[in-house]
């Protein structure tokens, strides 16, 4: 076991973890922090996106230990100071782009680190970022909606390109 | 303007809320303390006889608690078929038993035969790894037609050609129907395949098992779309735990598509676990577990005749299917191939004659049963691709000789020859919408400007009617189901006026807990805020069947109607206590309870205080309290139809199909909540565009499941798909339910299959490409270049 200290969503936390264990076990078994999810065991799925130092990061394909220090940033973390829905998350409620939830956590990191990077995507380059979440509710639509939304864009005028 | 509360308007989902935020309850998400770890040692043989199984390393390994074989099962009941289907020749099918971990054979690559219960997680696994097990391998049967053809291979010893039933439907109609091929003008004939999927909810399935050994209570928490169909399933059939014991939670599940219905092994195996060691215990699937365990869907292999006058007027219709059925009977597996696809193969046509046939085989691959739309999006598929192959033949626009093949509006209720009554439906004014939103008129310029870019555009069409709100328990019963199909609700009035509604339905995606909490609002002319629904525990909820099927408004929200009905006219019992009026001058409107023709009225909140405040009750007449149930039994199905249309470019050079926009008319009759109502078609289309294109479930000779992880296994990912036009503006409302509602989770994935492989051949046939008539699902590069180059 080594001692593993991580700033998860601004909070330094610190853990004994074996070398084995991987980040989105860290998150769920080591701090009870379950709105990180595991879909797949081959990092295809895109359930458990966190963000690691700012990059959108698959949490089930790092280790615990290689985040020593870093500041990691969750689903837990995305909500206003205020505790209300923080932008991405009100646009997916508002258009819909969630129907059973599983995926929506690393959907959002995912769209956050988009839009952090590309301001004003278009629905082409939403498509091809959101490439590595698989979503099996909501067909997509309403998802890419939600993120040209977050972004603050007139949705019918960029769907329509 | 568009509403902004209760029935009809998109209100925002309340539970997004929790899911947006991390704070959704997920079964993996529970720990329970000291709670413990399961793990499956699977087969990695399809086929092969355990000779022995020694457990002893895994046994003293530090950290594992116990270790379970078949044996430990074999005096327990099996896993039921829940139809009983009979053959041809009057023979009830056949029904191996389903046991809890495989005993004697292990019969599919995944088939659970040993578990062990550990300390953590990576123990557990571990001694699986240690169990030492000696197979004596036996030939795969993997192919449908070498499994019926050949005798001395079994899946199972006493099933001596693999054939669980040969279904005809309906028996008595098949002379005439051979007749009128006999003297047909034209016969269109097309053999298919609809191609094996796997559902992947983005959820993999788990369960904690947790014993009390102080009140002998069995608790099971599970990813289930049906939380009572499971507790009744573990004790009257598998397990023998009195009813009354055991409570099935099912939380927050993160999605189903009929994966979740059906009680599985593991579940069993937990509860057992705990029982035998006190703790509770876990197990969470891996994805490559739900490959190869979770019920995969469609695998059917069919040839289809259509019969027809030379103006392509439907005269006969026939179809010859070999459905797989896998290793074991899953829970709706013998219903799927027939009773929700055989009656549906009259589509939304006015075909006098139509006969089908089944045969059901086992195979040593994983159980297949119900996967969205489960049996119709088969029919559907059949049917409309062999119309489009006789309009070809015949140089007949799809178009039109649709539309001359509709059962007309004025021809409802509509006995088909499959027997189902329609209730109610406009196919022509469907098919009218289509043609407008998907500006069909303007295809060949956009054809015309596809080509100028090297690709061949083409348009296809599908026009289906579907059977859901899977109900009426006399009919279903009639049919050979061992359950009933109505559904319950229970509606609470609290004291301080607001709700709680207690539904048998069960949310995983659908969002009944702001649909639901919208009806009650409406009805009652009360804030939803004030509504909670609760679902998923058998411990607060009224015996329900759950939600598969398109079921969950339709029969449990009906259910819910019938409750809130009850509950109005006990407030009307006490309101004309209060108001000293006779209860006939009471009305209820708006939240209020008044004396008709005077200004006296009180508050629905008013009329739940006194009820639980009774203080001057007339109690021989008036009982206290405000709390009703109500189960709803329909009198059919419901009959959600549409007409879909979707347009494809193909790359000639590469045969890569891409869909350029797929517009959906659809009738679901009244909508409660267009923006949900939207979101449904979207994930169906979705899925049946995936069947189209993408998705394909494949095992190899020996039985090897060679698509079992995202690597191999192509889901639809977002720039697979494009934006979709949907609408729903054309309503025929259900004639015999108080919504008038039809449900609408399955439809997309119903009527989209053959609207895009219908479009690709539209795209290669307009191309030159004359002679591909058919290219089987999913349509991958590979194979349409393959066609296109043959």
């Amino acid at each position: 076991m080594t001692k593993v200290t991580v700033i998860v969503n601004g909070k330094s936390v610190s853990r004994d973890v074996e070398a084995r264990m991987l980040l989105s076990s860290f998150l769920r078994d080591g701090l009870g922090m379950t709105g990180t999810h595991i879909g797949c065991d081959t990092s295809q799925c895109g359930a458990c996106v966190v963000h690691v130092d700012g990059m959108a990061v698959k949490s089930c394909s790092i280790f615990a230990l290689d985040v020593a220090g870093a500041q990691v940033k969750t689903i837990e973390g995305m909500a206003n100071a205020d505790g209300s829905l923080g932008l991405i998350q009100q646009a997916f409620q508002d258009h819909h782009g969630l129907q059973c939830g599983f995926c929506t956590p690393g959907m959002v990191m995912t769209t956050a680190a988009l839009l952090a990077d590309n301001p004003k995507p278009t629905e082409a380059e939403v498509r091809h970022h959101l490439e590595g979440n698989i979503c099996r509710c909501t067909g997509y639509h309403n998802i890419v909606k939600a993120v040209l939304a977050a972004s603050g864009q007139d949705i019918p005028a960029v769907a329509a390109e | 303007m568009p509403k902004d509360s209760g029935i009809g308007a998109s209100s925002k989902r309340r539970e997004d809320v929790r899911f947006l935020t991390g704070r959704g309850r997920y079964t993996a998400d529970i720990q329970l303390h000291g709670q413990t770890y399961a793990a499956f040692a699977r087969s990695i043989h399809a086929h092969a006889r355990i000779v022995s199984i020694d457990t002893s390393a895994a046994e003293a390994m530090e950290g594992v608690l116990a270790v379970f074989t078949g044996a430990d099962f074999a005096a327990v009941g099996g896993n039921p078929a829940g139809w009983l289907i009979q053959s041809r020749n009057g023979e009830a099918m056949k029904e191996p038993k389903r046991p809890v971990l495989a005993h004697g054979k292990v019969r599919h690559v995944g088939d659970a035969y040993a578990a062990v219960i550990a300390e953590t997680p990576e123990i557990a696994r571990s001694a699986v790894e240690a169990l030492d097990v000696v197979f004596e391998e036996l030939p795969a049967i993997v192919d449908m037609a070498a499994a019926v053809a050949d005798s001395t291979n079994r899946v199972h010893d006493e099933i001596s050609d693999n054939i669980c039933y040969d279904w005809g439907w309906i028996e008595d109609n098949r002379a005439a129907v051979d007749a009128a091929f006999k003297a047909a003008p034209h016969v269109t004939s097309l053999k298919l395949i609809n191609n094996r999927l796997v559902p992947n909810a983005m959820e993999p399935r788990a369960s904690i098992g947790v014993y009390d050994p102080g009140t002998e209570d069995y608790k099971l928490y599970t990813t289930s779309q049906n939380p009572h169909l499971t507790r009744l399933l573990i004790a009257a059939f598998v397990m023998g735990i009195p009813e009354h014991k055991l409570n099935v939670i099912a939380p927050d599940v993160g999605g189903g598509f009929g994966s979740k219905i059906y009680h599985y092994g593991e579940e069993a195996l937990v509860l057992a676990a705990s029982r035998r060691i006190g703790r509770p215990v876990k197990w969470v699937a891996d994805r490559s577990e739900s490959f190869l365990t979770d019920a995969h869907g469609r695998d059917h292999v069919t040839t289809i005749e259509l019969a027809t006058d030379k103006q392509g007027n439907f005269l006969a219709l026939r179809t010859e299917t070999l459905a797989n059925v896998g290793a074991y009977l899953s829970n709706f597996a013998t219903v799927t191939p027939t009773f929700l696809h055989g009656t549906l193969m009259a589509g939304p046509y006015k075909t006098p004659l139509v006969y089908v046939n089944v045969k059901t085989v086992f195979t040593n691959t994983a159980p297949v049963d119900a996967y969205r739309g489960a049996g119709r999006p088969e029919a559907t598929y059949s049917i409309e691709r062999v119309v489009d192959k006789m309009c070809r033949e015949l140089g007949l626009d799809p178009v039109a000789v649709r539309r001359q093949n509709f059962i007309q509006p004025d021809q409802f209720p509509y006995q088909t020859p499959v027997g189902l009554v329609y209730d109610t439906g406009n196919y022509g004014a469907t098919l009218d919408k289509l043609m407008t939103l998907g500006n069909v008129s303007g295809f060949e310029s956009r054809r015309a400007k596809s080509a100028e870019n090297g690709k061949l555009r083409g348009f296809g069409l599908s026009t289906w009617v579907e059977a859901c709100g899977i109900a009426p328990s006399a009919l279903v019963g009639a049919l050979g189901a061992r359950v009933g199909l109505y559904d319950a609700a229970t509606v609470r009035v609290n004291p301080t006026g607001n709700i709680s509604v207690m539904v048998g339905a069960h949310s995983h995606g659908q969002g009944h807990e702001t649909v639901f909490a919208q009806i009650v609002a409406d009805k009652l002319g009360i804030p939803e805020a004030n509504i909670d629904i609760v679902h998923g525990d058998t411990s607060k909820i009224p015996f329900g069947m759950g939600s598969y099927g398109s079921r969950s408004l339709a029969v449990c929200g009906s259910a819910m109607d019938k409750a809130l009905d009850k509950v109005i006219a006990k407030g009307k019992k006490i309101a004309a206590h209060m108001l000293e009026a006779a209860e006939g001058d009471i009305i209820f409107a708006d939240g209020k309870f008044s004396v008709t023709g005077t200004d006296k009225a009180k508050t629905f909140g008013e009329i739940a205080f006194s009820a639980y405040v009774p203080h001057n009750y007339p109690l021989a007449t008036l009982e206290p309290g405000l709390e009703e149930t109500a189960f709803y039994d329909p009198a059919n199905f419901t009959y959600p139809a549409g007409a879909y249309g979707c347009e494809v470019e193909i790359d000639p050079d590469t045969g890569r199909v891409e869909v350029v926009s797929f517009t959906c008319a659809d009738d679901f009759g009244n909508v409660m909540n267009p923006m949900i109502v939207e979101g449904q078609v979207h994930g169906g289309v979705a899925q049946g565009i995936g069947q189209a294109l993408l998705e394909g479930c494949t095992y190899d000779d020996n039985g090897q499941l060679l698509s079992g992880s995202y690597m191999d296994y192509t889901m639809p990912r977002a720039d697979d798909l494009p934006m979709y036009t949907v609408d729903h503006s054309c309503i025929t409302p259900c004639t015999h339910n108080p919504l008038g509602v039809k449900g609408c989770g399955e439809a997309g994935a119903i009527g989209s299959p053959p609207a895009v492989v219908n479009a690709v051949i539209d795209a290669l046939q307009r191309g030159g490409h004359t002679r591909i008539t058919h290219i089987d699902m999913p349509l991958t590069p590979s194979r349409v270049w393959a066609a296109i180059n043959a």
